[in-house]
């Protein structure tokens, strides 16, 4: 039972182990919570789930395994379920008129017997019918059902009462990483960009050496100086400016702000919808262009360049001389991207578009090739990966 | 050993109770996190005052090293009383300061210990200390002894989310993040802090509280700690009564305002709403 709640979370891509789950039995039989399902719900989220942001595939997991309740051991359920929160919930969720609708069962008392029994007696999954516990019947049980005077055995939102479950109400929504980006996650992602290297010039004491050297000398104090260390990893940014990326200017401002905090070494850069033969250092003035030559000779190969932007255009506006929706552009944009491509080692396009659309895009299908596949989606898990990328 | 519980000054939700007490069940730490100013390092002295013992606190700053909260070999005074010739440097023990970690393992009771802000530390910290969090003993090299608790603290770590933590650190422990309080606990938090308050000024001012909270694209969100102290200051301060009723008219800025926002930004920004607000009308 508990094996099958470890394997659903396990499966919804909470990164959980055997010894947590250990924790948990182990908790359980300490008698660290009393039969009621709240609790379980809590405490196994404080034992298996070690971040917020896994909240949400907790509830989705949880609620995923309590509605598919025919799939449960019912040994479980019995236990597990105890009464007084079954009678609670009718308490909560009954009113007169729904009470006088039913006319099969008397009361409660009868209900609740009834509820028991059928536990008992089913032993296989069900669905429909007017009987056994499962979803969408007219049974008094289960979820999903017409029955007025029907016990919800866990199901998405409301459908007749206001028995909402803790984790059916999705509250760490917006916590989870695919969702949510900030200028901290950000940072947290950025660090693993970090790249320590000893610069000549700055020097700090090196302990180890001037302890060696000091002995070998016989106790004469001989002083051993290193260079510093200092992060050393450069980064271009390439910001897309176009109508289209509007919606994300937030998105695209805090990945700024963090990578300004991250990174010494940093130069950025605005275009248009795609890269041609020159770039703008200031939005609002875009009369001052930067020529993609004077980047390429200036920046060397080691600068890591990230473009930001939902490649959403015109396919010509990549392939083809004269493309470009602003200007006349001698050649095809893809050649001056290829340009970048080839003066730099390592290239990344991070994209706000969701990843599941990407397909249905003539011109993104065709920037994620021209980037040979190196194009993420820009939430936290694809600017981890990304930058995982970049930091190879 | 006795369950923690609100207490007359602490509100713990159920669900923090319960991992609270899963923690302490099952001898592992308990890992906080949660906005700033959401009670997390008062939980830890709570659940001492609860359970009646004393509490250590190891607060943790960027150059915090593990080392230093098992213990610390101080070579420099020894070398110096060497050159003196003093006879301590003839045991070596003399040298070693205790860090909080030990202190925390040699109590004769069940403690608590709370390493406050794990997350300020180097990104290797956590993982430094795995094996003295797990097994609770470590090994003085210098001295060639084992030091192992006498009664498993419990240990309590507060996190603000700067960095990521390591996996295998996560695994060691019971997680519970503290959500933003709802304005009904919240009122119970009011109330615990001051029990005096008037019912009406208390929904005035969480009616502002929460208002500010909504306002879009503030820098630093008010926590609850800052509105203790707001409320604190508008008690203290002895504001006409009506003055918290005004704010819709003319006032996007409440009074005293400092208390509740931090960051200069955003008191322009507030003072450009109002002064949209005005012009609207």
């Amino acid at each position: 039972m508990l094996i099958d709640f470890f394997l659903t979370l396990k499966k919804s891509g909470i990164k959980t182990t055997l010894k947590e789950l250990l924790d948990l039995i182990k908790a359980l039989h300490l008698g660290v919570i009393k039969f009621k399902t709240e609790d379980f719900y809590y405490l196994s989220r404080s034992i298996m789930v070690k971040d917020e942001k896994y909240f949400d595939r907790f509830d989705r997991a949880f609620s995923i395994f309590f509605n598919g309740m025919s799939d449960l051991d019912l040994e479980f359920l019995q236990n597990e379920i105890p009464e007084e929160w079954l009678r609670k919930q009718f308490e909560k969720t009954l009113s007169k008129e729904d009470r006088d609708k039913i006319k099969s069962l008397k009361d409660l008392e009868e209900l609740m017997k009834k509820f028991m029994e059928t536990f008992n007696e089913q032993r296989e999954r069900h669905q429909g019918g007017d009987k056994w516990i499962g979803t969408g019947g007219t049974s008094p049980f289960g979820a999903y059902g017409s029955n007025p005077f029907g016990i919800r055995v866990g199901q998405d939102g409301n459908r007749n009462f206001s028995a909402a479950k803790v984790w059916d109400k999705r509250k760490y929504m917006n916590l989870d990483d695919d969702v949510e980006i900030g200028t901290r996650n950000i940072k947290v992602v950025l660090k693993k960009l970090r790249k320590f290297t000893r610069v000549p010039g700055d020097e700090e004491l090196d302990i180890d050496q001037t302890i060696r050297k000091t002995s070998d000398n016989g106790g004469y104090v001989d002083i051993v100086l290193k260079p510093e260390r200092k992060n050393q990893v450069k980064v271009l940014l390439f910001f897309d400016v176009g109508g289209s990326m509007d919606p994300y200017i937030r998105l695209c401002e805090e990945l700024f702000s963090a990578a300004k905090y991250e990174f010494k070494n940093m130069e950025y850069f605005y275009f248009h919808n795609f890269v041609y033969e020159g770039v703008w250092r200031n939005n609002e003035r875009r009369e001052e262009v930067v020529n993609l030559d004077d980047i390429i000779n200036k920046y060397s190969s080691d600068y890591k360049i990230i473009f930001v932007g939902d490649a959403s255009m015109g396919i010509y506006e990549i392939t083809h001389i004269n493309g470009s929706i602003e200007h006349y552009n001698d050649k095809p944009g893809e050649s001056y991207f290829k340009r970048i491509q080839n003066h730099f080692d390592k290239l990344v396009w991070l994209n706000p578009i969701p990843r599941e659309d990407w397909d249905y895009s003539q011109s993104i299908d065709y920037t994620r090739f021209l980037t040979e596949n190196k194009m993420y989606n820009f939430t936290i898990d694809g600017v981890n990966q990304a930058v995982r990328y970049l930091s190879k | 050993m006795k369950k923690f519980t609100s207490t007359d000054n602490y509100i713990a939700t159920p669900d923090l109770e319960l991992a609270v007490n899963a923690a302490i069940s099952l001898e592992k730490p308990l890992l906080i996190k949660g906005e700033p100013g959401t009670g997390k390092t008062l939980l830890a002295e709570e659940i001492a005052k609860s359970i009646n013992t004393e509490i250590i606190k190891w607060h943790i700053k960027s150059t915090t090293k593990a080392q230093q909260g098992l213990y610390e070999y101080d070579a420099i005074t020894r070398l110096r009383d060497s050159q003196l010739g003093d006879s301590r440097i003839e045991d070596i023990s003399n040298y070693i300061v205790k860090g909080k970690l030990w202190e925390a393992f040699q109590s004769d009771k069940k403690i608590v210990l709370l390493i406050d802000e794990i997350d300020k530390a180097d990104i290797e910290f956590p993982n430094d200390l795995l094996l003295e969090l797990d097994k609770m003993e470590f090994f003085v090299y210098e001295t060639k002894e084992n030091i192992s608790a006498k009664n498993r603290p419990i240990v309590i770590i507060t996190s603000n989310n700067e960095k990521e933590l390591p996996d295998a650190f996560l695994r060691r422990c019971i997680f519970h993040y503290i959500n933003f309080p709802e304005r009904d606990v919240m009122e119970q938090i009011v109330n615990v802090h001051f029990p005096k308050i008037k019912k009406k000024l208390l929904s005035e001012a969480l009616d502002v509280f929460f208002e500010l909270r909504e306002v879009p694209g503030l820098k630093k969100n008010p926590s609850t700690s800052e509105l203790i102290d707001w409320i604190k200051l508008l008690l203290s301060d002895d504001i006409p009564k009506d003055i918290l009723h005004e704010r819709d008219e003319n006032k996007a800025i409440p009074p005293l305002h400092g208390a509740l926002i931090k960051n200069e930004q955003d008191v322009q920004m507030l003072e450009r709403l109002r002064f949209m607000l005005r012009r609207g009308k």
